[in-house]
């Protein structure tokens, strides 16, 4: 069988993501390309007798340095194993998005054109002429519905014609003005020789990739400019592009490199002149009679809160009863391997460690699925790009960016579904301040333990208004640390608000739910386990060692004997400062589990039996709670309010960790999340510590 | 004298565009989205908030900050 690679290339907002989905089904495969977060998406098809595979780029604008996906989208297409370059363009929206067009164009590769939404194109009243096109833009363009699969077939019929045929490199560039040529001319004699690259198309190939690598040097390209100085006896080149670079700026009083961007889209929109009939009047569309409602002055904000209410309720509310299901399964589960399995150490692993470490993993799988069900579908609408700009003023005095606010909002119920929304944003540096404050947004796991301990030590009045200054710290750090971040960790300009509001649409249902699934997987295989790895370590650690034979410990002393327990002990000098002791050190290494499990240990810890109740949430339970950990490890109200901060601010969940290293590919940033929320937490506590006792606040 | 901006209109108003005052990715990127000089722009709205705007081009909707607005000089016709 012969065999086709094709690059699928577009802007954001092109369809192409639907047109992929439909080429590939099930069978694509996605990862990340190596040392950078962007994905990378791939997927096979066979068609005739071809098996095709499909690179599926990253929606980008342009094919610039400035952003990783740009620079990845160009090695890939730099490099020798794409065949042929399918563009998908969006008809009603052409000039722009052939500004793009023309910049795959210069790369030299054989390129198909896909004008997808011709169903759209043709209702606005737009007339393409597509013979006249193609011979316009030197390859074929074809019409594509993406949306009802129609036309793509044929995009892959002219894959393999021009696969097939006699594929020619010349007169297919755009020409600049003659006192740029002249120095592209200039700069090109000066490339270093060494590195002609032999692929199937030969030596021409070559010739393009020169003038392209001489047409960024004008542009300045960072990267191709920096390749070029790393390169011994580039100084003649060095030394001609400053001086090619001065002669364009003196002749035509602009900088080159706006000069020659502003000639593709001179030659996109020539095309488009020539090839394209519009209709006479500008009517009010569709689209703006909804923004007119949606964005307007007084009801955007209500409709955008509402529509987050309702984003977290589907998360949150609704995703409770699956959760609940699979709790009650999971709890079936282990009391039926309880009852089976002979006591000993393989029962307790099996019950404690695994099974209560891949019910952490999937207990979290319904709250996926239904947040990426509805935030697929938001985008595909077209209403995130509203949203963010309705938020963006706000989230950008945090120095973060107007998509940034879902992901916080998220917060509130789960770190992990929100750190997962961060997909959403597409520069890396948002992503990750985004992703390094989220867990502040204190979530729906802490709440169990604000309640215990507030509900303890302070009188039933106070205890909603101590609760609820908690949440308002976390937020004040989240606003706090991102503006941190965003100023020594990731300096320099921000990067540009430009982006499209695009037509609103019905999203193609089958393209949806492919992505949500697509989301669950990756979730379930990175991040699911490192979860149950962790779990089981943890398991570990309040096992062993194990009571000698014979000697029946009752929890409690089991638990101080145990490493966990060691560990407890161990770090008491460092928590000793914030009046912590031992037993909270225990119960706060248990918390890296799932923070609602320091409830839990500390009833261990403590021996409470909580008399007739031993509900937490119980006032009963409470009480007992309070007199036990004040007689043991003489907490003070103050004490009980400085652990609520440690617990809201101290490293996130082990889960969170995880889902952290998936999503950005490395342990980098999870380590430094663990050390810089730790250091955070102790320093604030210390702080409000130290101050109550200074107040008299101690007593 | 200061040039007029794209900043400094109010909802409403057209204006074609003259020249971006800025290079690099921003610059760039504005070219690219179609702020090419001559080309003509209406602003549709402000964000709730009072910023980003709405920029109406061709056809199509483009939201840009103040400070990119900035970049974009303009000119007024009659």
């Amino acid at each position: 069988m012969k065999k086709i690679t094709i690059a699928l290339a577009g802007n954001p907002n092109s369809g192409k993501t639907t047109i992929f989905n439909y080429l590939t089904g099930a069978r694509q495969h996605v990862g990340n390309y190596p040392g950078v977060t962007v994905e990378k998406r791939e997927g096979k098809r066979f068609y005739r007798d071809y098996e095709f595979t499909i690179i599926d780029l990253p929606g980008i604008y342009s094919l610039t340095a400035y952003s990783p996906d740009e620079l990845v989208s160009r090695q890939v297409l730099l490099g020798e194993e794409i065949d042929v370059i399918v563009n998908i363009v969006d008809a009603t929206n052409l000039e722009r998005h052939f500004s793009l067009t023309v910049q795959l164009k210069e790369l030299g590769l054989p390129l198909v054109i896909g004008l997808n939404m011709m169903d759209l194109a043709e209702a606005e009243g737009l007339k393409i002429n597509f013979s006249l096109l193609s011979q316009l833009m030197g390859h074929p363009v074809l019409p594509v519905v993406g949306t009802k699969n129609q036309g793509i077939d044929q995009l892959l019929d002219a894959a393999i014609s021009l696969k097939e045929g006699d594929f020619s490199f010349s007169e297919r560039f755009i020409r600049y003005q003659n006192g740029v040529e002249n120095q592209v001319e200039n700069v090109k004699k000066l490339l270093p020789k060494s590195g002609v690259k032999k692929d199937r198309y030969g030596v021409k190939r070559q010739e393009a990739i020169n003038r392209w690598t001489a047409v960024k040097l004008l542009e300045n390209d960072p990267e191709i400019v920096n390749q070029m100085k790393k390169r011994p006896g580039s100084d003649a080149l060095l030394s001609q592009l400053v001086k090619s670079r001065h002669a364009i700026r003196e002749q035509f009083g602009e900088d080159p490199e706006l000069l020659i961007v502003d000639s593709r889209y001179a030659f996109a929109r020539g095309a488009v002149r020539e090839g394209v009939v519009f209709p006479g009047e500008d009517r009010v569309s569709l689209t703006e009679r909804i923004d007119n409602i949606v964005l307007n002055r007084v009801l955007s904000l209500p409709i955008f809160l509402l529509t987050m209410w309702l984003l977290f309720q589907m998360t949150f509310t609704l995703g409770q009863f699956p959760m609940e299901w699979l709790d009650q399964g999971i709890s079936f589960l282990a009391d039926t391997l309880n009852a089976l399995l002979p006591d000993g150490l393989v029962k307790s692993l099996v019950v404690d460690g695994i099974i209560g470490g891949v019910g952490g993993v999937i207990i979290f799988l319904p709250n996926i699925l239904l947040l990426f069900l509805g935030i697929t579908f938001l985008e595909a609408t077209g209403y995130m790009a509203r949203a963010a700009f309705i938020m963006d003023k706000l989230m950008h005095k945090m120095g973060l960016h107007g998509k940034s606010f879902i992901p916080m909002v998220l917060g509130f119920g789960c770190s992990i579904p929100a750190i997962m929304a961060t997909r959403t944003l597409e520069n890396p540096r948002d992503r990750l301040i985004t992703i390094l404050v989220v867990p502040l947004m204190s979530c729906g796991a802490r709440l169990p333990v604000y309640i215990l301990l507030a509900g303890a030590f302070f009188s039933p009045g106070m205890a909603g208004n101590v609760i609820f200054s908690i949440y308002l710290v976390g937020i004040l750090l989240a606003v706090l640390m991102a503006k941190a971040f965003r100023t020594w960790l990731f300096p320099g300009q921000s990067e540009p608000f430009v982006m499209e509001l695009p037509v609103y649409r019905m999203p193609v249902w089958r393209s949806v739910l492919l992505q949500v699934w697509e989301r669950a997987l990756l979730y379930l295989k990175k991040a699911g386990t490192v979860i149950l790895a962790a779990s089981v370590l943890i398991w570990a650690l309040f096992t062993f060692p194990m009571a000698e034979e014979g000697k029946d410990l009752d929890p409690a002393a089991q638990m101080e004997q145990s490493i966990a327990g060691h560990i407890g002990h161990g770090v008491e000098p460092v928590l000793k400062p914030l009046g912590f002791d031992w037993k909270t050190g225990v119960a706060l290494l248990a918390g890296f589990a799932a923070k609602e499990v320091v409830v839990s240990t500390m009833g261990t810890l403590y021996s409470i039996e909580g008399g007739e109740s031993t509900d937490p949430a119980e006032a009963e339970y409470q009480k007992n709670f309070a007199e036990r950990v004040k007689e043991q490890s003489g907490f003070t109200p103050l004490t009980a309010y400085v652990l609520m901060l440690f617990i809201l601010v101290y490293i996130p969940c082990l889960s969170t960790v995880a889902v952290v290293y998936r999503e950005t590919n490395g342990w980098r940033w999870p380590l430094f999340l663990i050390f810089y929320t730790f250091t955070l937490a102790w320093v604030l506590s210390f702080l409000v510590y130290r101050a109550g006792l200074l107040l008299g606040l101690g007593g | 004298m200061k040039k007029m901006t794209l900043k400094d209109l109010s909802p409403g108003q057209k204006a074609r565009v003259a020249r971006i005052n800025r290079t690099g990715a921003i610059g760039r990127r504005l070219v690219e989205m179609g702020f090419g000089p001559g080309c003509e722009v209406k602003v549709e709205r402000y964000a709730p908030l009072g910023d980003p705007m709405e920029i109406k081009l061709k056809g199509t909707h483009i939201s840009l900050r103040k400070i990119e607005a900035e970049m974009v000089e303009v000119e007024q016709e009659g």
